[in-house]
């Protein structure tokens, strides 16, 4: 060996290959399930939040409606929309938030920083943690209200495939708005503490804890702003019967809306988010 | 200890760094080198620049000026393949508490192209009674431990450890020392930061001693600060009871002057020749030494049979 020649890269001759960077989203998806059940607190709070809600408010206004200008639907039916949406928005948005906040505080995103593990594949295991956890949280209140509540699930192939897009498109863009905010909070510690209110904020002016219909209109405006209303407006399109598209405030469900909307978020979070992510704490060199 | 350079290729070379916080000059015109092979040691007190020289080093950090080369790259460009060959152990972790030793060690390896068997590296750095554990349930010395499989993990030819022993008990410093010698056994470069002088002189095969973001000495443990600071000091109390102590190359030389001109009578009580320890030779470089005139205990009769106070000769390896 030279004294001059800097260092070859002995694995690159030896024909070694850098894993691909899906394989190891997969791998990140296994290891975030697993951190993730075992953050007791955040599971529990992530499962039984919706269907809690669903109980509380179903079991008050059992047996009224929700309903303006002679046409109603049974409360239980018109709230579980808003809380399927309510439920994509807190295992995407909020947990995210919180959780990649937690982990820059920590210094998890500074050691994975320093391996080669790629960028992509530590979201890939987010996406892969939220869409797991969307699913099952998603059944399970689908379930309770089904079973417990009487709520007639549609039967026709349109509504599950306005089902679906709504579900993807909310979801993804809950995740890329969660990755975006999560570089708000000062710390790990702050970071429930800004996230939360946000939330709250949202499900009380976007038609999840009172009808949409009944709310003030200037509030209904600003709830237009974001998100949150359109996920529970397209939900409702598939839970609610037609005749129902009297109750928006359009008079029409909106789907369209609702699609640019929810990309327009899509697009400024992903353009925020990939400016702003850090992968250490600001105050780190 | 072999201590002869096995390898003549550099694995790092800093010229000139500079870093600065505000109005705080953290580093200051730094020089290194270290060398394929070697345990390379930056030895100084807090707040002398070590972690942001090494975050520089691992491209976590930006400089402000500078010539940086880590493997042959600059790290502010580093590509998966250049960190494919690096271990990281950063200066503190409290991070994925909730999975366990296991779990973490095995993850970390499916990064690597080559990475080493998860389940030799628990057993090489002494976790295998903890490896169903979960981080969160560790000891600051175990914890360290892991931190060091997941940096080793990857089979790295670079390995930075900051301040890898922090807050050990003396046991638990012998055994990660031990750990890190066979690292280098196995052809592993190293950089080490610490403030233990002890630390450096055990494990370096050379130290660079810096202090405010520069380096101050660079050298073996054993030859730290050069001659002039490795004279001996002659110590004697005078006829009228003052203790006197005075620097020389040639302290036998001195005391047939004191003795001729009086100044020793033929008892010479308090006479001592005393060699500097490594000790008093860093805290001289770092500028906290006491004066030599005013040291009337002499550091090699130090009562306590600590680490600290060793002599040059129990230090050297
Ligand atoms: N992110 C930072 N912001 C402001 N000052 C910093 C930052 N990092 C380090 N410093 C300052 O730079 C100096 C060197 O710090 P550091 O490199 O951490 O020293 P060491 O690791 O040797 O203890 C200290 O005075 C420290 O306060
Ligand atoms: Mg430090």
């Amino acid at each position: 060996m030279s004294a001059t020649a800097p260092p070859d890269d002995a694995r690159a001759t030896a024909g070694l290959r850098l894993p691909s960077a899906a394989r190891l989203g997969i791998d990140r998806t296994g290891i975030e399930l697993r951190a993730f059940v075992r953050e007791r607190d955040a599971v529990i709070f992530i499962f039984t939040y919706p269907l809690i809600m669903m109980v509380i408010f179903a079991t008050v206004f059992s047996g009224q409606d929700q309903s303006a200008d002679g046409y109603g639907v049974p409360f239980a039916q018109y709230f579980l929309p808003g809380m399927v949406a309510t439920g994509i928005m807190l295992t995407s948005f909020q947990s995210l938030a919180t959780s990649i906040a937690v982990e820059r505080d920590d210094g998890t995103l500074k050691r994975l920083r320093a391996t080669p593990l790629p960028a992509v594949s530590y979201f890939y295991g987010k996406i892969g943690l939220i869409l797991l956890t969307t699913i099952v949280q998603t059944s399970l209140l689908l379930v309770l209200a089904a079973t417990v509540y009487d709520v007639p699930m549609p039967a026709d192939v349109s509504s599950w495939a306005t089902f679906a897009w709504v579900f993807v498109l909310g979801t993804t863009t809950g995740t890329i708005c969660g990755v975006a905010f999560s570089s708000l909070p000062r710390s790990g510690k702050s970071a429930t503490a800004v996230v939360t209110p946000v939330v709250l904020v949202l499900q009380f002016i976007s038609g999840v804890f009172f009808a949409f219909f009944a709310l003030p209109s200037w509030m209904q405006t600003v709830a237009s702003v974001f998100p949150l209303k359109w996920m529970a407006q397209g939900m409702r399109s598939v839970f609610l019967p037609h005749d129902a598209q009297v109750l928006e405030v359009a008079g029409t469900w909106q789907h369209g809306a609702t699609a640019a909307v929810l990309g327009a978020w899509l697009v400024v979070g992903l353009v925020v988010g990939i400016r702003t992510f850090r992968w250490r704490r600001r105050d780190d060199g | 200890m072999d201590t002869t350079r096995r390898e003549t290729r550099s694995v790092i070379d800093v010229r000139g760094l500079r870093k600065r916080y505000g109005t705080k000059q953290a580093v200051d015109g730094l020089d290194l080198r270290v060398d394929q092979g070697e345990i390379f040691a930056v030895l100084g007190p807090n707040g002398a620049g070590k972690t942001t020289t090494v975050e520089i080093l691992e491209g976590f950090r930006d400089r402000d000026s500078g010539e940086v080369t880590v493997l042959g790259q600059d790290p502010a460009s580093g590509g998966r393949a250049w960190r494919s060959r690096l271990g990281v152990v950063l200066q503190d972790s409290r991070d994925q508490v909730e999975l366990t030793v296991r779990e973490l060690v095995r993850h970390f390896a499916g990064f690597y192209p080559a990475g080493r068997d998860p389940e030799e590296v628990i057993d090489a750095v002494g976790l295998r009674e903890k490896e169903s554990t979960r981080a969160r349930h560790l000891s600051g010395g175990q914890r360290r431990r892991l931190d060091v499989a997941l940096g080793i993990v990857g089979r790295p030819e670079l390995l930075f450890l900051d301040e890898p022993t922090t807050g050990f008990d003396p046991q638990a410093r012998r055994s990660f020392w031990e750990l890190v010698r066979s690292l280098r056994e196995d052809g592993t470069t190293i950089l080490l930061t610490t403030h233990y002088l002890d630390e450096a002189a055990f494990l370096a095969d050379r130290v660079a001693v810096v202090r405010d973001g520069r380096v101050v000495a660079l050298d073996t443990p054993d030859a730290l600060g050069g001659p002039q600071a490795r004279r001996p000091v002659v110590r004697w109390t005078g006829p009228d009871g003052t203790t006197h102590a005075e620097r020389t190359t040639h302290p036998e030389r001195l005391v047939a002057e004191l003795t001729a001109n009086g100044a020793l009578d033929g008892e010479a009580p308090g006479l001592q020749v005393e060699h500097p320890s490594l000790e008093d030779v860093y805290l001289e470089l770092i500028g906290t030494a006491a004066p030599t005139t005013a040291s009337t205990t002499a550091t090699t009769t130090a009562p306590e049979g600590s680490t600290q106070g060793r002599s040059t000769e129990e230090v050297a390896r």
